[in-house]
């Protein structure tokens, strides 16, 4: 289906909807949707305001399991179940990898706070206010049909991503390519340097890539060079 | 009334077979252990051959006194075997065992992604025990639990979509039903990837490091005790029957067989896991544990490659053959 098409249908499927459905009798899946919407919405603020760091990232879990639901109620199971795989699953396994690599101490870390906050929330505000702009000025009184044939299945997402949207796709996997072979790029950098400075006698701590700082601060730097084995020895001064 | 009724026997059956099962392979563990070490195993509880062992170790769990430690994250302690477990029970529900309608749980429309996702939830369990202990040993088990999953998930990932390509679905059902024999020399390499794969993240031996209970006693499992502890040993088994039938859904040709299409399909795919489910017994005793960058390295240099290999060897069959 070509985007043209996908427009006009959507705009019949708008006509139809808006005649038949209403705000003020909300089905059982709205007001299921909007309650995880909710649960979702809690546990993100919690994420980000909890002074426990191993919790941040479980109570980023139930955001993120809450987004998958959110999709399963809008008939999206593929990219539902996508999301629990990639971020449930992985995304948020190696967050709590590095933390529990470097610095997870069980009670509150005040030292975690950033400097920061105001000018993160001006973002996130930004950044919400324009994603929920361009959403309800592109679905605006769309309404999904439950009862006809599953609109966001495998198939259905497939055929729309390699067609329709196969050039964005594209640049994507180029973007993350280009990533990986940065980060590959980086981390044999820092291992020629390290033994560099090993045989001139010098510490990995003095490395011109991270500031010397001493063990509270070397959290953040140090999720960063989590995958590198021999970043281990001067995590000992953390712990 | 009658869809309700359905749903709740479905959902009934699906429970039955989560609480029996991972019994039954742990009771064939015990035995086949034995046997194969020449000893006889437990004989005594039960009266024959000792078959209600298990039965005796669940009522001793339940005794125990349930202990959180001191300087323990209490809520994350204690929520972590049910996040070990329940994932499984959750698999269990869409893996078809014969075909037609019902004789699956719920037929889920991406069900390879579904049950993958789900899987790798329940590792979660095992990074909060490891954390929320308060125990070197414990952090130690969580730690090398993540980069165990890191490392075997996409190898399991790639070979699932290689099967996933040849047969043009991601449901599991439909990935059955397009089973022709010639399939399993064809994916053959694949299928022992997955199931090495999934071993790994089960923390079966011989990919056991993270529990190593000689190194560093039982990793994350440390500190529990009592029924928490009999959960995770539960998930351990629960795993394996849905790592063995994945495995058989995915690769073997799940209900195909003589006679699989008469009504009898459900007893090859039942075969054909407990045959898996013995060699995961037999590989535990056959092999030791491999070290920490053993472990690693045979993911990152030989599965990914491998399944790698197979996903290009599937387009091409798949290509010539259109």
């Amino acid at each position: 289906m070509s985007p043209a098409a996908a427009t006009v249908s959507a705009a019949q499927a708008t006509t139809t909807a808006a005649e038949t459905h209403g705000f003020l009798s909300p089905t059982g899946v709205e007001i299921a949707f909007l309650l995880v919407g909710l649960v979702t919405f809690g546990a993100a603020v919690v994420t980000v305001t909890t002074k426990q760091l191993v919790h941040a990232a479980l109570w980023l879990v139930v955001a993120l399991g809450g987004l998958a639901v959110e999709y399963l109620l809008l008939t999206a199971e593929f990219i539902a179940w996508v999301q629990v795989l990639i971020y449930v699953g992985s995304v948020v396994v190696l967050l709590l990898f590095g933390l529990m690599l470097t610095r997870a101490p069980i009670g509150r870390s005040p030292d975690a706070d950033s400097g920061n906050r105001w000018v993160a929330l001006a973002v996130a505000i930004a950044a919400a206010a324009a994603l929920v702009w361009v959403v309800v000025d592109a679905f605006r009184t769309t309404w999904i049909d439950l009862d006809g044939a599953a609109a966001g299945s495998t198939a259905v997402t497939g055929a729309s991503l390699f067609q329709s949207w196969v050039l964005p796709f594209e640049a994507l996997s180029v973007l993350l390519l280009a990533a990986l072979v940065g980060a590959i790029v980086l981390s044999r950098k820092t291992k020629a340097r390290t033994q560099a400075q090993e045989a001139a006698g010098g510490t990995t701590t003095a490395s011109p890539l991270r500031p010397p700082s001493p063990g509270p601060d070397a959290t953040r730097s140090a999720v960063r060079g989590a995958a590198r084995s021999d970043a281990r020895s001067d995590k000992e001064g953390a712990r | 009334m009658n869809d309700a009724l359905d749903v709740a026997l479905r959902l009934l059956v699906v429970f039955v077979v989560f609480l029996t099962f991972p019994l039954i392979v742990g009771q064939a563990e015990h035995k086949v252990m034995a046997h194969m070490q020449g000893r006889l195993g437990p004989m005594y509880a039960g009266g024959f051959h000792g078959w209600a062992q298990l039965v005796a170790d669940g009522v001793k769990f339940a005794q125990k006194e349930d202990v959180v430690p001191a300087d323990a994250d209490r809520r994350v302690f204690q929520l972590a075997p049910a996040v070990a477990l329940l994932p499984y029970l959750m698999v269990l529900l869409v893996i078809p065992i014969g075909p037609g309608e019902g004789a699956v749980g719920e037929v889920v429309d991406a069900g390879i992604f579904f049950v993958l996702a789900v899987m790798g939830v329940s590792v979660l369990g095992s990074l909060m025990a490891g954390w929320a202990s308060a125990n070197k040993f414990s952090l130690l088990g969580g730690l090398r639990t993540a980069a165990q999953l890191l490392a075997y998930e996409l190898p399991m990932l790639l070979t699932a979509a290689s099967v996933a390509m040849a047969a043009g679905t991601v449901s599991l059902p439909g990935i059955v039903d397009a089973f022709e024999w010639w399939w399993l020399p064809w994916q053959i390499v694949g299928a022992i990837v997955f199931f090495v794969a999934g071993l790994a993240e089960l923390q079966r031996p011989p990919f056991d490091m993270p529990v190593a209970d000689s190194e560093i006693i039982f990793g994350a499992y440390t500190e529990y005790t009592g029924l928490r502890f009999a959960l995770f040993l539960l998930a351990e088994y629960a795993g394996i029957v849905v790592l063995c039938g994945l495995t058989t859904v995915l690769f073997l040709g799940g209900w195909h067989g003589p006679w699989g299409a008469d009504g009898l399909g459900w007893v090859w795919t039942l075969l054909k896991a407990a045959v898996l489910a013995f060699v995961v017994i037999w590989l535990r005793v056959t092999y030791p544990r491999l070290r920490e960058d053993q472990l690693q390295k045979l993911a990152w240099t030989l599965l990914v490659p491998l399944s790698l290999a197979q996903i290009a060897l599937t387009g091409i069959v798949k290509v010539v053959i259109a």
